[in-house]
């Protein structure tokens, strides 16, 4: 085992571990707020690189007014999806909120479909595909855009949740719904903030993989997944520890596919969701919560 | 004469006598699918409609019935008829060893972990390719054969599969009406209720769940001997969905329900040909529009919906 190929296999699972994190801040982001997992998240880390291609080549946008326009386009969709599909239901359980989020992924991944048609798309990188030396490993400029990106929204994240009205709002939501209504905070409109926030989180993290790994109306369903798996580690906060977990998460994917079997890639992420879930269902950083009735 | 006994009897009836309608055709092998596909229902139905315990990994344990059956018989020169039972036993105990940690998660981490689940099992099928083909797949698995009698035909296959079907709803009726149907939407309802008046909720989650993992490999062993070929893709995460949507549109909670559900999502995509890429918008639409609209699927929206209709109708004439 080379040490050079070591340091290699984990600088690109660091930035696909930053990809994960960006779209399990989205799931908790959601989850804090209404208790709902989306099943549809992957699908608008889809958009994000599907709509950005529209952007690029069909209304001829320069790439920074692109990325901002699907970024826009996305927060729409996810807009329309809370109005239109979470917000009707009248009697709410968890299965029919499985049920309906997964109804919804199904219905965005087809119509992705018919729109973008069942090729892979690729988008060209932010600037170049030179190869940059680091120790003896490379890295490509497009992986670190991806972290420098991820440690921006982080870092925005952050200063909404605890610095701005809005955001504390949200977060008084995510304790206690009733109490925050309570104190005259609108519940249904940060609910319908929190579909936004994370639906552009997603696109945002589906933007800029897609020059890496290319994208296709149907990339969203292991993106998704693996974005859970990373909010779970990190025990479903919308912050650094979910961060932290999607790094694990890559670091260990891209490590298992390198020395084990790059076909048991995707299993790697699954496997240790299942252990985080029979062992520490509050994630690896969470206090354990006595169950209420 | 009791209702149910009458009500599964006329069943029964329409069962023995479809072929008649539709006398050999492509449409026979479709018909074989939706006996399929029932048993499939039904076992994810006695999960999720009686137990209220979600499922996103039933594909995998349809296509581990479905290897293992085919593997045994086509590699190994078993006969069918043992391997059978032994895939539904295997596939059962499984499944009973893993309900424990996996049923004490609830809601939609019960969903994530069954959908990891589903996903492990299908990149293993994908993966272990000297021993199930790989994604090319795996052929030369037998017809099932009784003495000189070889179910090799649509129509033969279509009465072989039924029984199976057949035997899986009077099972299931059966289950849901005794005491242990009572127990399980005990646990439904309130799981801390029911574990109060002596039912051990946990347990009781874990047998249904084994036992729903061995309906599923049962229709997995049917479906590997009657296609004589089987490809991962048809037990990945969609198929997952598909068997929710169909439990969903027919009726949480009802076997018939679950019968209508698969006719309808079997014989759809058959009608809808020339719609064959709308097949998942409709799919997802129609998952969407059910919780939306007709949260107790169509056998009890649909009479719902009727009596609405009349009640206009009498207040109109009114």
């Amino acid at each position: 085992m080379q040490l050079d190929q070591l340091l290699q296999y984990v600088l690109s699972g660091l930035s696909t571990g930053a990809i994960y994190a960006l779209i399990g801040i989205g799931f908790s982001i959601i989850y804090n707020a209404t208790g709902i997992i989306n099943f549809a998240q992957g699908e608008f880390v889809m958009l994000g690189g599907l709509l950005t291609l529209s952007c690029l080549n069909l209304l001829q946008l320069p790439p920074w007014a692109a990325v901002p326009c699907a970024v826009a386009a996305a927060t729409v969709i996810g807009l329309l999806f809370e109005r239109l599909a979470i917000r009707p239901l009248r009697k709410p359980t968890p299965i029919s909120l499985v049920i309906i989020t997964i109804g919804g992924s199904i219905l965005i991944r087809g119509l992705a479909m018919l729109v973008w048609g069942k090729d892979t798309h690729s988008i060209p990188p932010f600037s170049g595909d030179e190869p940059i030396a680091v120790g003896g490993a490379t890295i490509l400029p497009q992986h670190l855009w991806i972290l420098a990106i991820t440690l921006v929204i982080v870092v925005i994240n952050r200063f909404y949740f605890y610095h701005t009205i809005s955001g504390k709002a949200m977060r008084a939501c995510s304790y206690n719904r009733t109490a925050a209504g309570l104190v005259g905070i609108d519940v249904q409109r940060m609910v319908l903030f929190s579909f936004m926030i994370s639906s552009a989180m997603g696109a945002i993290a589906g933007i800029i993989v897609a020059p890496l790994t290319m994208t296709a109306y149907d990339v969203g369903v292991m993106l998704g997944l693996k974005g859970f798996c990373a909010a779970i580690i990190g025990g479903m906060s919308s912050g650094l520890a979910t961060v932290v977990g999607g790094l694990i998460l890559g670091i260990l994917e891209s490590l298992g596919a390198g020395l084990i079997s790059s076909g048991y890639k995707d299993a790697i992420a699954f496997i240790i969701l299942l252990l985080i879930l029979f062992i520490r269902p509050q994630g690896l950083f969470g206090k354990a919560e006595s169950e209420r009735v | 004469m009791n209702r149910e006994l009458l009500k599964f009897l006329v069943f029964s009836l329409l069962v023995l006598l479809a072929p008649l309608l539709f006398q050999g055709g492509y449409l026979m092998n479709v018909l074989v699918f939706v006996g399929i596909n029932t048993m499939l229902a039904i076992a994810l139905n006695l999960l999720l409609g009686y137990a209220g315990q979600i499922s996103l990994g039933h594909a995998g344990f349809f296509g581990l019935g479905a290897y293992l059956s085919g593997i045994l018989t086509a590699t190994y020169g078993w006969n069918p008829w043992i391997a059978m039972p032994l895939a539904a036993v295997t596939v059962g105990l499984l499944a009973f060893l893993i309900g424990f940690p996996i049923l004490k998660l609830k809601g939609h981490y019960l969903a994530m972990a069954t959908l990891g689940l589903g996903i492990i099992i299908f990149i293993v099928f994908n993966e272990t390719i000297e021993l199930t083909g790989g994604p090319s797949g795996l052929s030369g698995i037998p017809n099932l054969s009784l003495g000189d009698f070889k179910f090799d035909s649509d129509i033969r296959n279509y009465y072989l599969v039924w029984s199976f079907t057949l035997g899986t709803v009077l099972l299931s009726l059966n289950l849901a009406a005794s005491r242990v149907g009572r127990a399980l939407r005990a646990v439904h309802d309130s799981e801390v209720a029911a574990r109060v008046m002596g039912v051990n909720a946990r347990l009781l989650k874990v047998q249904i769940f084994a036992l729903s993992a061995v309906i599923s490999a049962l229709a997995g062993s049917l479906y590997a001997h009657t296609m004589t070929f089987l490809a991962p893709s048809s037990f990945g995460f969609n198929f997952s969905v598909e068997l929710l949507t169909m439990v969903v549109i027919g009726g949480l909670g009802s076997i018939y329900g679950s019968f209508l559900g698969a006719a309808l999502l079997t014989l759809l995509p058959e009608f809808l040909r020339a719609a064959h890429d709308y097949d998942i918008v409709i799919y997802g639409g129609l998952l969407m529009a059910m919780i939306m609209f007709m949260p107790g699927g169509l056998v009890r929206g649909i009479p719902d919906l009727l009596r609405r209709f009349a009640k206009r109708g009498r207040a109109g004439h009114a």
